[in-house]
């Protein structure tokens, strides 16, 4: 059964003082605090399981291979895949999606096919779709929101034509915690020959991956954001899709022969991995995820639910203060803005009474200033956060209300 | 008239950081706010969370600084700043510690690079303008 208060007890780090205070941390949205076993799994892997992955045949670097590689069935385990082929290694979501914008812009893109992105996006995906549409001569459309952040077919219909090549959405906005109907999305894009790419940073940590449902071509998200280590993402793309790409890196490990005048390359994933790849941070994400898929993540998504209406309406108690993003069925991310009061002001009141809050624009500048603003104070939830955590959240707010006016 | 050293003093008596901050956004609030005329790219201040705008004055060999934030604790902050380079030449500019004097204000926590406020950005922007009017 599903018990934050139990789940609480394996983070060591919410049980130090923050400033003298109870550390309150609401930033999970950003990146997620770690369990022990995590912890333990990367001390494991340097203290009596390391060298490098690969073609070394001697015990410790089987032991590490063999290690890296469970790692990615555990990963292809989580999100679904039908192989552990299908997952690919990178340093973070920002260079999945960079792996797919390179390699797919290169092979697919020219002068007058369309790329469509939600306003919401992260600058991960935003920045990149559009240096590539730049550099490709493609076209960047966006789609809009309703003015709740919720997300509604008929204006993403509206921007979908023939033209487009590719569609880039986030699975759950960073800012606003609409959950977008990935499903739909995929199946409308392919009707009209699009591929589909995902970004389920923020999805993953609180709710079901599930990538054959989906029928997304490609999927990424960040080690960090689901209690991993940082330095490791997943890239997940349909094997045919992956086989369809050439190499975004050269170097090491994405050979097949190599002779002074011509090489050819690994299959997927390999091709994708050059140079030694972090095969610890492998190691941490894949004991953060078994460590996540004991629960039931029908229980999580419960659980959530709750949390977020009671966070909500807390939020809501607190004269002058307004929720960016009430899309139904939102995650619990809440950007909010406060009487006029500016968030890095909030912030700091916060963090003095131990409260983690985060402050700015959340990587994701134009929907930020096309609500109306330059910065904005966001809450997040993780799987240990409480109704105790909301409540010293509102009391801090409180206080910083008073102090602040 | 304030200067720097009985600004020093007045921290000293405040203990709980309660205190500090409500006198620091007192502090702040004295200064007069900029129109949006001042409020342009040209006096911005990179590298702050907050915007923050700066502009020197150039006079008799010495200069003074008028700035302004849209964050309340940030035009404390620089109420503080703007006292410490108050009528002093360029080359006294360029030889005060400000992390020394932050430090003694029981302020340490702006003096670390990428904290909140933005001060060191701001100290950067002030030591430039003295620097230039060095070459001149």
């Amino acid at each position: 059964m599903f018990d934050a208060q139990n789940i609480r007890k394996d983070f060591p780090i919410l049980h130090r003082l923050i400033e003298g205070k109870r550390n309150t941390y609401m930033d999970t949205a950003a990146s997620a605090q770690k369990p022990l076993c995590v912890i333990e799994s990367i001390s494991k892997a340097y203290l009596e399981e390391y060298a490098n992955v690969h073609r070394g045949s001697y015990w410790l670097s089987e032991k590490a291979t063999e290690n890296y590689e469970d790692a990615r069935k555990t990963v292809a385990q989580f999100i679904n895949a039908k192989t552990p082929d299908e997952v690919v290694f990178t340093r973070n979501a920002t260079e999945g999606i960079n792996l797919v914008a390179a390699t797919f812009g290169t092979c697919h893109l020219k002068k007058g096919d369309e790329i469509l992105l939600s306003r919401a996006e992260h600058h991960a995906n935003l920045v990149t779709w559009q240096q590539w549409a730049l550099k490709t001569g493609a076209t960047l459309k966006y789609f809009d929101l309703a003015e709740d952040g919720s997300f509604v077919m008929d204006l993403f219909l509206a921007q979908l034509t023939d033209k487009t090549k590719m569609v880039a959405v986030t699975a759950m906005s960073n800012v606003l915690g609409t959950v977008f109907p990935i499903k739909q999305i995929c199946a409308a894009a392919h009707k009209a020959g699009a591929s589909v790419l995902i970004d389920a940073c923020q999805y993953a940590v609180h709710k079901k991956i599930d990538v054959q449902d989906f029928d997304c071509d490609f999927l990424a998200f960040s080690g960090h954001k689901v209690y991993g280590p940082t330095g490791i993402g997943v890239l997940y793309g349909k094997s045919d899709r992956l086989s369809s790409l050439q190499p975004y890196q050269f170097g090491g490990d994405m050979i097949d022969r190599v002779t002074y005048e011509k090489t050819t390359f690994a299959e997927p994933p390999a091709r994708f991995e050059a140079g030694t790849p972090a095969f610890v941070q492998a190691v941490g994400l894949g004991a953060a995820l078994k460590y996540v898929m004991q629960f039931d993540f029908k229980e999580i998504e419960d659980y959530e639910t709750q949390l977020t209406a009671y966070t909500t309406a807390r939020l809501q108690e607190i004269e002058g203060l307004k929720i960016l993003g009430t899309a139904e069925n939102k995650g619990g991310v809440f950007s909010f803005a406060l009487a006029g009061i500016h968030p890095q002001d909030i912030a700091f009141v916060l963090g003095k009474e131990g409260v983690a809050v985060r402050t700015g624009h959340f990587c994701a500048e134009p929907i930020v200033n096309k609500l109306g603003y330059t910065s904005l104070t966001r809450a997040s939830l993780g799987l240990y956060s409480t109704k105790e955590d909301v409540d010293e959240l509102i009391k801090a707010l409180r206080k910083a209300k008073d102090f602040l006016s | 008239m304030m200067s720097i050293e009985s600004l020093i003093e007045d921290f000293s008596f405040l203990d709980s950081w309660e205190d500090r901050y409500k006198y620091l956004i007192e502090l702040g609030n004295k200064n007069p706010r900029f129109s949006d005329e001042q409020k342009i790219e040209q006096w911005k201040v990179q590298g702050c969370q907050s915007q923050v705008w700066i502009i020197p004055h150039f006079e008799d060999n010495k200069i003074w600084f008028e700035g302004d934030s849209d964050a309340i604790i940030v035009r404390g902050i620089i109420a503080v700043v703007l006292e410490i380079f108050k009528d002093k030449a360029a080359q006294e500019i360029l030889d005060i510690d400000v992390e020394k004097i932050f430090d003694k204000m029981g302020l340490q926590e702006h003096i670390t690079p990428n904290r909140r406020s933005g001060m060191l950005s701001m100290v950067d922007k002030i030591k430039y303008y003295a620097k230039q009017s060095l070459r001149k």
